[in-house]
Order: structure tokens, then sequence, then C-alpha cells
């Protein structure tokens, strides 16, 4: 008697949780299910797809970087950051940092922690089989807390499942605030859902409320703690004994299977798409088509999320909201072309987006893509280039080249006292040898602007660099405006005139003005051999070395930085520190890589006077924040772009005046 | 014979008959500031492209008022697209669009 009784006890009291229902099924949880199936089928055979569409070497390029450790290892650190933490959205908007985190990483953290639970208790649900696919979600409705047995491994779950569906929670009622009102979380624009959108959304709200009443109708018998448990007594309190959770886990299961139907036509894909995207990125694979192959997987990762909308500088004007990157991915995903084209190609290429976008989706090299579609083919003709170029252009560089040298030397930039005198600039005197080869090429707009070539060649002369002049009497384009035009083809025929004419001058270094210029130098040219600088970098390192003296003249100084310059290839750093040395530098509202285009771009085609002028004027009040007495910037066309802008401004007492950086350093 | 220099001039006759209304409103409904144009000249001025063959917005743009479609096309063929013309056009013209929309609208037969 006595050891039976025992011995039951000892089993009875052994298992901490009992699997209540030994089918391990429940007719409520079939809409998860189907819609989890659902989504996952989906995206399987999405996946396969895209991954056949994209040439051969770059699906070999992509399955080797995810052996490579570095690679992996960013993948990983990428995937923690952007998918579950929101860093960037963080650092821009805590609070809204703060309700992207909360739902993915807490989501992310509750399924996982079911999956342990049931590892731990019991381990045998795991296997697909035996319900494996939905038991692990719906934990505490299958089990029964065994009473008095609950160890405190136990209560360690049960707590931090409370926990994380609290802060999921907290996360959930930000984001139905935010619908509403959104510039709390700052954001001054938000997005307008489509269909599926609404869907989702609507039932990602529910899904946790929903989940919360579901776990603390059970809270009794399965187990919780101090958020179910009080939730349970305070139902208790309200209801009685008769508490009637059935409905409940049915509406939790159903909003659950909705949201997963909803997802693959939703903004929400990009839950699922992020991942992709990132190891994509991080492998280095480009997209070549606007929407098709690993194009498809950066649309698909864009969140939605509006980010981009107060970004771009187009939206100081509400009705040019709809050319904003959010809106061009939503239509490149529903195929609809004249939208697509009309968004494309009115954007600036700022980049401003691609900057600040949390999943960085490179909006604007999908918009180049989508141009050359439409402009490649246009009928130009440019064989003139491989005449006219090839051989008198590079001819007379080669001629002149090293055999140029600057005038007076470094006493000129005081000689000149500050005074506008013009014949100050001495002209190149030519002198039989030179080893150090420095070629200035100022490009289109620098020839537009020529005191930006009186600067430039003045501070060559008082630092007493070598130089030959590519350009003096005229050059062809760079092909940069080609290309962000779309005219892919095109451009490679100017890239290849100027790189001849480059090479065969014999230079080691070549210094440009224009930052469009500077974009394309570096990058599209391949210049062996040749270090290809920007004229602030070149004259910054002029300074540290001690050939270029300046003095501190403490003038309020304001920098632009200008879109291709900074955000284009990360030059921030040298033109601040060689202003710093002339003058007090004082901080724009938004600087860095938050500059808001001059609205003089050359990247948008169609966009005309009046909505540029509008830019010009949101991104000279940012400029002048801080009460500056000049603004300077090293670009001729922002140079060109502000000058008109001050020039029209009609608060008469606006005090500023708008100088090159050349112009500042060597006055 | 003497060669004198002097020569049949090839035939400027302008037959505006010609003139094809439907693609010129084509042009304008995409780049409505076609018809600001002054023929000013500025543009060509400046001309990266005009440094190396003949390249002119004003003249293409004149060529398409005497329904010599294809005579603009010609001029404009060797544009860099640099967008000088529009830093200079005293109109404001956006003449990087103007011209891409002359040669999208007028080189398709
Ligand atoms: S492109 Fe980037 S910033 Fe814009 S909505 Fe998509 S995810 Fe957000
Ligand atoms: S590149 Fe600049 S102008 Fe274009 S959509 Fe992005 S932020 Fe706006
Ligand atoms: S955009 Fe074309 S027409 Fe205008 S200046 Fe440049 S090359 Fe000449
Ligand atoms: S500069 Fe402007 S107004 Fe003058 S001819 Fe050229 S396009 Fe016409």
């Amino acid at each position: 008697m006595t050891p039976l009784f025992f011995a039951l006890a000892a089993q009875a009291a052994d298992p901490e949780v009992i699997d209540r229902i030994p089918s391990g099924f429940s007719p409520f949880v079939l809409p998860f299910t189907i819609g989890v199936a659902f989504m996952f089928s989906w995206i399987g055979v999405g996946l396969i797809r895209l991954l056949a569409a994209i040439p051969k070497s770059d699906r070999i390029k992509f399955a080797k970087s995810l052996f490579i450790p570095k690679t992996a290892l960013k993948n990983l650190k990428d995937l923690f950051c952007d998918c579950l933490f929101h860093t960037k959205i963080w650092q821009r908007k805590p609070l809204l940092g703060y309700m992207h985190s909360a739902i993915a990483f807490g989501w992310f953290m509750i399924i996982i922690l079911g999956h342990i639970e049931v590892a731990l208790f019991v381990p045998a649900r795991l296997n697909v089989t035996r319900g494996g696919l939905f038991y692990p979600i719906f934990y505490r409705y299958f089990v029964w807390m065994n009473p008095g047995h609950t160890t405190l491994r136990g209560s360690f779950f049960f707590f931090l499942m409370d926990f994380f569906l609290l802060y999921i929670l907290s996360g959930i009622a930000l984001a139905i605030f935010k619908r509403f009102r959104s510039i709390v979380l700052g954001m001054r624009h938000t997005t307008k859902p489509s269909f599926a959108d609404r869907v989702a959304l609507y039932s990602l709200w529910l899904i946790f409320p929903l989940r919360l009443l579901a776990e603390s109708f059970t809270a009794d018998l399965s187990g919780g703690s101090f958020l179910t448990v009080p939730v349970n007594h305070f139902w208790h309190l309200i209801f009685g004994d008769k508490l009637w959770f059935m409905p409940t886990w049915w509406a939790y299961s159903i909003c659950l299977g909705l949201f997963f139907a909803a997802m693959p036509f939703s903004r929400y894909m990009h839950i699922l798409t992020e991942v992709l995207w990132i190891l994509l990125r991080n492998a280095g694979v480009k997209p070549n088509h606007p929407r098709k192959g690993v194009a498809e997987a950066e649309i698909y990762a864009c969140s939605s999320c509006g980010l981009c909308l107060d970004a771009c500088p187009m939206n100081v004007q509400k009705k040019n909201l709809k050319f904003s990157s959010v809106y061009f991915i939503r239509f490149l995903r529903r195929h609809n072309e004249k939208k697509i084209n009309d968004i494309a190609e009115k954007c600036l290429m700022c980049d401003k987006c691609h900057a600040l976008c949390p999943v960085g989706v490179d909006a604007p090299s999908l918009r180049r893509a989508q141009r050359a579609t439409v402009n490649n083919a246009l009928p130009y003709d440019y064989s003139y280039l491989s005449t006219a170029s090839g051989s008198t252009l590079a001819g007379e560089t080669h001629a002149t080249l090293g055999t140029v040298r600057g005038g007076t030397g470094a006493s000129l930039c005081e000689a000149s006292g500050g005074a506008e005198r013009s014949e100050a600039v001495a002209r190149p005197r030519v002198l039989p040898e030179a080893t150090n080869k420095v070629l200035y090429f100022a490009g289109c707009m620098t020839h537009l602007t020529p005191r930006i070539i009186k600067s430039v060649e003045k501070v060559f002369n008082a630092a007493g660099v070598d130089y030959a002049f590519a350009d003096r009497d005229g050059g062809i384009c760079c092909g940069r405006p080609l290309m962000l035009a779309g005219k892919t083809e095109a451009a490679a025929a100017v890239i290849e005139a100027n790189k001849k004419m480059i090479e065969k001058s014999g230079c080691d270094t070549l210094v440009l003005s224009c930052p469009i210029c500077y974009k394309i130098f570096k990058e599209e040219y391949g210049l062996e051999g040749i270090k290809v600088v920007h004229y602030t970098q070149f004259i910054n390192e002029l300074i540290a070395a001690g050939k270029l003296n300046v003095q501190n003249k403490g003038e309020r100084l304001v920098y632009h930085d200008p879109c291709e310059l900074g955000r284009g290839c990360g030059v921030y750093f040298e033109p601040r520190a060689a202003l710093g040395k002339v003058g007090n530098l004082v901080k724009a509202s938004k600087e860095y890589d938050e500059s808001i285009c001059c609205g003089g771009s050359l990247g948008s085609l169609t966009l005309d006077t009046k909505d540029r002028s509008k830019i010009s004027e949101a991104s000279l009040d940012s400029l002048l924040a801080n009460d500056p007495q000049t603004i300077v910037t090293a670009c001729p066309l922002c140079l060109k772009t502000f000058s008109e802008a001050v020039a029209k401004t009609k608060k008469g007492d606006l005090n500023v005046s708008v100088k090159d950086f050349a112009e500042v350093l060597c006055p | 014979m003497v060669d004198f220099g002097f020569g049949l001039v090839p035939s400027s006759r302008i037959n505006l008959d010609l003139f094809d209304k439907e693609k010129y409103d084509e042009l304008l409904s995409i780049e409505p500031d076609a018809r600001i144009c002054m023929a000013c000249g500025s543009c060509t001025a400046v001309c990266t492209a005009g440094k190396f063959v003949h390249t002119s917005l004003r003249e293409a743009m004149e060529d398409i008022f005497n329904a010599k479609p294809d005579k603009a096309l010609e001029t404009l063929r060797a544009c860099q697209l640099c967008g000088k013309c529009s830093m200079v056009c005293p109109r404001g013209i956006n003449t990087r669009h103007l011209i891409m929309s002359i040669t999208k609208v007028y080189s398709k037969k």
C-alpha cells in the first residue's frame, strides 16, 4: 500500500509541468498553423526564384561570403543591430527606436523562450509531427502547472515571458499612438498604409493584447508571473470562477494567422527579407536591375518605416512627399511603371534617404537603375570623344605637365592680404623639370564658377605645388551626370576618353575641385597608381605639411557638406579641419550625413527651378542656424546655388557671404 | 574651272506645313518649359560638347519650330548632359530634361 502510494506521489510530483492534452492538438491552432505554413511556402518559393534570377557569379559570391569569418561576423552583428535592436533608429529617434526594438526583439525573445520552455519541460513536443510548429507558441494552453512543484527554474521562465510580453505591449502602445500622433515620436510624416498593410497592422496590434488575455485567463492553471497572475485575479474578481478562455485562444490564433497570411503582401515582409538583404549586402552583391534579382530582396527589405520621408529635402513641399523613396519602393513592388518613372526622375540623388535608412536600402541606386532602363537606349553619339579627347586634349596636357611650376611661393597668400586683387594670381611659369606631378582637373561646373579656379591656383602657387591644369581650355564632362541620368553606356564612353587623357599625362596625383567629378573618378575610373583627391583633402594636407600658411581671423564660418562629397564619398573631416584653422566653425542645424542638399543637384531630371529654390531656402535656413558670417562650401554647384539663394532672400538684414573653400583658405 | 569660292547654297526653305503639332504637344507635356526658350544662346556658349562638335540647344529648339526635328536631333547628339547649360539659362529652363525629352519624343519614328 505504502510503496504504491509513494510511487504514485513520486510520479505525480516529479514533472513540473503536465502535458494536459494527450493529442497535443486543439482546433484553435489551425488559423495560426495555416497562416504560418502559407507564409513559409511563399517565402521559400520567393527565395528560390530570387536566387535563380541573380547571375551565377553573384550566387557563388553570396554562398562563399557566408563562410568568410569576417563577413559572417559582420552578418551576425548587422542582424542583431539592424533587425532586432534597430540601433540606427535608436541613434536618431530614441522613442521610435524603442518602439521598433520592443516589438522586434521582444517578439524574437518570446518565440525563443517558448521553444526553450518546451525543450526543457516537454521535449517530445518539439518534434514537428507532434505539434512542433504550433506547440511552443500556444505552450501555456497545452500545459498545467503541477501545483506545489514549481521550481525556481520554472518561475524564472514565467518571469521572462511576462517581462517580454510587457516589453512588447509597451512597444505596441507606442505604435498605436504613433499612427495617430506621429510627431511625438519625432516624425513629421508617416506613411499611408495599403490594404494588406492595414490587415497586418491591425492584427499585429491585437496579437499581443490577446496573448495577454489568453495567458492571463489560464494563468491559474498553467502558471504565470507578475503580469499574467494579477490580471488573472482581476478576471476572477469580475467574472467569478467561470472563465471562458477558449474564445480568447481562438482570437489569438486567428490574429496570428491573419498576420502571417497578410505578411507577404504587406510591409511586414521586411522582417524576413531584411535578413536576406543584409546577407546579400554584406556579400557585396549589387543590384543591376531596379526590381529583379538582388533588388527584389532590397525592395522587400524596406519596412515602410517612413524615416526617408523626413529625410528627403524635396519634402519641404508637401506635394513632393509622393516622390520619396518609400513610395518609390512601394510602386516598384506593385510594378506601376508610370509612377515608378516619375518618381525615379524627380529625385535629387542626394543619398540622404540611403544614409538614414535603418535597413540600408540604397534607393538612389535603384532609381539610377530604373532611369537606365528608360534612357540608356536614347540615341546619342559620342564617337567624337575618342578622336577629340584622345589626341588633342591629352596631347596638350602631356606637353604641359611637369613643365609648369607654381608662382611666387608661400608668401603669396599673405601678400594679397585678403584684398580682392585678381592680379595677385601669378601665371604659372615654365620650369624644366618637376618631380611631384599633380594634375588639376576643374570640370565643367568649376569652369562656370571661375572664382574657384582662381582661388585653387592661388593656393597651389602659395604652397609651391607643381601642377598642370588638365582642362584649362575646357575638357569633357566626367561622366557622372550621364550616369545619374541613367545613360550608363554613354558614361562609359566619356570615362574612357578622360581616362586616356589622364593616364597619358603621367601624373601621380589628381586633384578635383568638384565633388561630382571626385566621386566618379574615385569609384569608376580605376586609375591605377594615381591618387585621386578632392581639393579639400589636398589643401588640408598642404596645411598639415606646413606648406600653406594660414591665419585664423576668427570669422564665423559654417560649412555645407555637399551631397556627393559627404554622403557620396564620406569626406567630412578634412574640410572642417582646414576651416578650423582659418576661422571659427559654427554648427548648422543639419550637418554631416544629415546635411540638406542645396537644391542645385544634377541628380534630378525633372525638378523645376521653383521647387529647387524651395529646397535651397530650407538648406540655407539650416546653415544660418547659428548666425555665421560666411557660408563655405566645396562644390561649384552649391556655391552657385547658395550665392543665388542668398541674393534672392527677402530678408533684408541677411548679412552673410557665400564663399568657396579655397577662397576662404587663401583670400 | 577656277574656284571662286562661290557656290549654290543648299535650300534653307522652311515649310511650316511639316510642323508636327502632335509631337510638339507631347514634348510640351513632358517638358512644358520648352516654350519659354528665348533663343539667347547662353546654353550654346558654355556647351561642353560644343567645344568638339557642333552642339547647340538653341539651334535645336529653332529647328523644331522650323519643322526640322531631324536636324535638331543631329545638333544634340553629342550632348554629355553635363548640365552647364541649365546653370546659365536665364529662363531657368531645365535644359538637361529638355534635351532628353527632345530625344525621347523625336527619335520615335
Ligand atoms: S527606404 Fe528605408 S527609410 Fe525609407 S521607408 Fe524603407 S526602410 Fe524606411
Ligand atoms: S536621394 Fe535625396 S532627394 Fe532622392 S529621395 Fe533620397 S533623400 Fe530624397
Ligand atoms: S548638357 Fe549638353 S548641351 Fe548642355 S552644356 Fe552640357 S553638353 Fe552642352
Ligand atoms: S540658355 Fe535657355 S533661353 Fe537661352 S537659348 Fe538656351 S535654353 Fe533657350
